[in-house]
């Protein structure tokens, strides 16, 4: 009904197909039909408010790409700032240095802790740890049984014993767990109604006398506007960690992951796709903003006008990069166009991992950055653009003053440009991309 | 007198209100004029109890007509007018729900987690008290201790379990069950299956292939194909009831944990589209929290 989002927009814009900046109407237009997306997507009208609001306010007034409607940069802008809002990268599990990692999986009935449980000692085994398994659910009949027979089938032992508290469960399971040489353990606890005092009052002593190194909320991704209230009440008395999203091979779009990173800041870590027990997988946010918004076509579409316009520059860089020329010219070309196609952070992330490559993350820039390095190489001198080793301490004076920074940041920039110099030669080396195919080097 | 679902409902959406809500009497306070504030809290009031996008632009679509066509200028005017129409879609047709004199049968399906295991507890629970004899079908051949958790309710509630191992054909045990239940002479059979997706097509043919065990070894019996629903559930239970019920025919639906604070708004897209009626509600974990849906007191709590 509402899951075509890109047409409905194409249909909006079909009048609207001039370039230039978005007008308020524009956007105003558009951000309704997304508006729409986002609810029916189960996102809380709360958090769609807020976003919606701070989209029109980025949306209005920016500059259309070439070949993109005005309806398309308004769903870039859209995803942009969604991906943002998930979170960028994978949120990994943090474990102790000192082992055993104790971590607890809390949740609403039903949401499929005890085969989240499960699933993560597979996932943990497949990494090379040795899991250990705490059958804590003392109140849904067969519940331990159940565990116990999930543990048999992946081979990580579990441990549980009848007629015992919660709190009594863990603590002699984290002792059991050491002589048997496991280095984490997982503990599996009932699903609790989050206005359930006694439950709740319950998991917030296990939280204060065993002290796991990780709480998970367990989330179905079938969670409706509820999802936040949900969220904030487990945040609240025993502060999770980061959430395992379940049941996301159906067809739900998942728009309570978006609510609960909202309003509780608490990343997704892990997604359940599937009944068996290795569908347990990294949560990919970039992935899930797509598919929340209904609209992976939409974006592929939007990658390949992207990809289209800046094809030309990006071939005259790689050029330059075989060539080793690189210089502050081309670093401030590249500095535009990462303000064109996205929050740096974002771009970051679509970085290939090149092994000996660490310092990738030290390119990282934001947004208000990106505008004053900009004019620092605007106040630099053609000479001084090409060969920046030319640049001593009375040109940094100079540039400073001129740019209304300090010798400092011209230094800060100078020094990122350089690192931007290496990466590029390294990258030359590495690969031999094919000419115009993408607009970045480095963008895989 | 036991306290009713509703007294129960209220006590729990209480608690919700003074921790994070928007909600009806405040902004009653705040808009005692009709106009666009109004209109706005009254949309964000549905949508945030799970209505959906479509059924509540439907909703305020006629209630401004309504308003319009009768010069309504008061905001209080306009609620009864909303809890109206919401009644009128979601009242239908009462049924017993245990049939007399013939064997019931009750096929009860649902995504995974929703609560058909308790609820078949429950609904068994309530035939014993009736005095029905109430035999189980462990057809969740397939979760790691499913068929232990639905015969440790049998044996609370004191009904007998047909079991086969795990792994076994669901519909192999649903013959047997039936004619142990011909045989034995009970009123009620009580069916669970595994929980599965609705977009899994191969588990909606397992299901479809139950059914028709069902109806060819028991003509004779009254089905009821209930579909169980979490009522903190989204917009994805409409795509539930869609598939379940294009699967097989889907004579009820059960709203399950409404004792949280979730408010289950989606029965309202469910009955409005599908017309597949909701029958009983669960209000909580023990064998008593079963009430019969009641169409106005969920409206009540729904706008409260
Ligand atoms: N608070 C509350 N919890 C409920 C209700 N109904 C069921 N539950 C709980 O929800 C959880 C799942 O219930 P089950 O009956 O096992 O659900 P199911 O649909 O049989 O689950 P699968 O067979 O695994 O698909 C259990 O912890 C139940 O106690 C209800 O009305 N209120
Ligand atoms: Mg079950």
């Amino acid at each position: 009904m509402f899951d075509n989002l890109a047409t409905r927009l194409q249909n909006v814009f079909t009048k609207l197909r001039g370039r230039g900046r978005l007008s308020e109407q524009d956007v105003g237009e558009a951000l309704r039909e997304v508006r729409l997306a986002l609810l029916e997507a189960d996102v809380n009208f709360k958090v769609v408010k807020d976003f919606i609001a701070e989209v029109k306010e980025r949306a209005v007034g920016e500059e259309v790409l070439k070949s993109l409607t005005p309806g398309q940069q308004v769903i870039k802008i859209v995803h942009e700032e969604l991906a943002a809002l998930m979170g960028s990268g994978q949120s990994k599990l943090a474990f102790a240095s000192k082992p055993p990692t104790i971590i607890m999986l809390v949740g609403l009935q039903g949401s499929g802790k005890t085969t989240a449980t499960a699933k993560l000692a597979h996932y943990l085994k497949n990494q090379g740890k040795r899991p250990f398994l705490v059958a804590a659910d003392i109140y849904r009949p067969a519940a331990i049984e159940q565990l116990k027979i999930l543990g048999e089938e992946i081979g990580v032992p579990v441990f549980s014993k009848v007629g015992k508290s919660v709190l009594a469960l863990a603590k002699q399971g984290i002792r059991e767990a050491v002589p048997k040489n496991c280095d984490v353990v997982v503990v599996d606890t009932a699903g609790r109604l989050h206005i359930d005092e006694k439950m709740m009052n319950e998991l917030e002593e296990v939280k204060r006398e065993v002290r796991p190194h990780q709480v998970l909320l367990v989330v179905d991704a079938m969670t409706g506007q509820d999802a936040v209230n949900v969220a904030l009440v487990f945040k609240e008395r025993v502060d999770f960690d980061g959430v395992i999203l379940t049941k996301l091979d159906g067809d739900a779009r998942g728009g309570a992951a978006l609510s609960i990173k909202a309003v509780t800041g608490r990343p997704i870590k892990l997604a359940s796709v599937g009944e068996k027990l290795d569908d347990l997988q990294p949560f990919h946010p970039d992935r899930m903003s797509s598919r929340i918004l209904g609209m992976g076509d939409a974006l592929t579409l939007i990658e390949k006008a992207k990809t289209a316009i800046e094809a030309d520059k990006a071939q005259a860089l790689e050029e330059k990069i075989r060539k080793d020329s690189f210089d502050l010219e081309d670093f401030l070309e590249q500095l535009r166009q990462f303000r064109r196609v996205g929050p740096a952070s974002q771009i970051m992330e679509m970085l290939p991992r090149i092994p000996g490559l660490p310092n990738v993350g030290k390119l990282q820039v934001d947004e208000g950055q990106l505008g004053r390095l900009e004019v620092i190489i605007q106040s630099m001198t053609p000479e001084e653009r090409r060969d920046p080793t030319i640049i001593n301490g009375g040109r940094r004076s100079r540039i400073a003053r001129g740019s209304g920074t300090t010798s400092h940041e011209v230094n800060q920039l100078l020094k990122q440009f350089e690192q931007a110099r290496k990466l590029m030669k390294q990258l030359g080396k590495l690969s031999r991309p094919k000419p115009g195919r993408r607009p970045f080097p480095f963008i895989v | 007198m036991r306290k009713g679902w509703f007294g129960k409902l209220k006590g729990s959406l209480k608690k919700s209100r003074e921790r994070l809500s928007s909600h009806l009497s405040p902004l009653l306070a705040h808009f005692p004029v009709l106009d666009e504030g109004f209109w706005e809290g009254l949309e964000e009031a549905l949508i945030e109890a799970d209505v959906g996008i479509q059924v509540t632009q439907e909703l305020l679509d006629k209630l401004r007509e309504e308003a319009r066509a009768q010069k309504i200028r008061e905001s209080a005017q306009l609620l009864p007018r909303l809890k109206e129409k919401l009644v009128d879609i979601l009242t239908t047709e009462k049924q017993p729900l245990f049939s007399e004199g013939k064997l019931g049968i009750f096929l009860m399906l649902g995504v995974n987690g929703t609560g058909k295991t308790t609820t078949i507890a429950k609904i068994a629970h309530r035939a014993k008290i009736e005095g029905k004899n109430v035999l189980l079908a462990a057809a969740d051949t397939y979760r790691a201790a499913a068929i232990e958790q639905l015969e440790i309710w049998g044996k609370r509630v004191g009904a007998a379990t047909i079991k086969h191992r795990r792994g076994s054909d669901p519909a192999a045990v649903v013959y047997d069950a039936i004619h142990a239940a011909q045989a034995r002479d009970v009123d009620v059979l009580l069916i669970d299956t595994a929980g599965r997706l609705h977009t899994y097509i191969h588990l909606m043919e397992e299901l479809q292939k139950i059914k028709r065990v069902v109806m060819r070894e028991a003509p004779e019996a009254e089905i009821k194909t209930l579909l169980v629903i979490d009522a903190t559930t989204g917009q994805n239970g409409l795509s539930q009831a869609r598939l379940f019920g294009k699967a097989l025919e889907v004579d009820g639906v059960v709203l399950t944990k409404l004792d949280g604070t979730a408010k289950g708004g989606i029965i309202a897209a469910i009955e409005d589209e599908l017309k597949i009626p909701v029958i009983l509600i669960g209000v909580g974990e023990k064998l008593d929290d079963l009430q019969e849906f009641d169409a106005r007191a969920f409206v009540e709590a729904l706008l409260s």
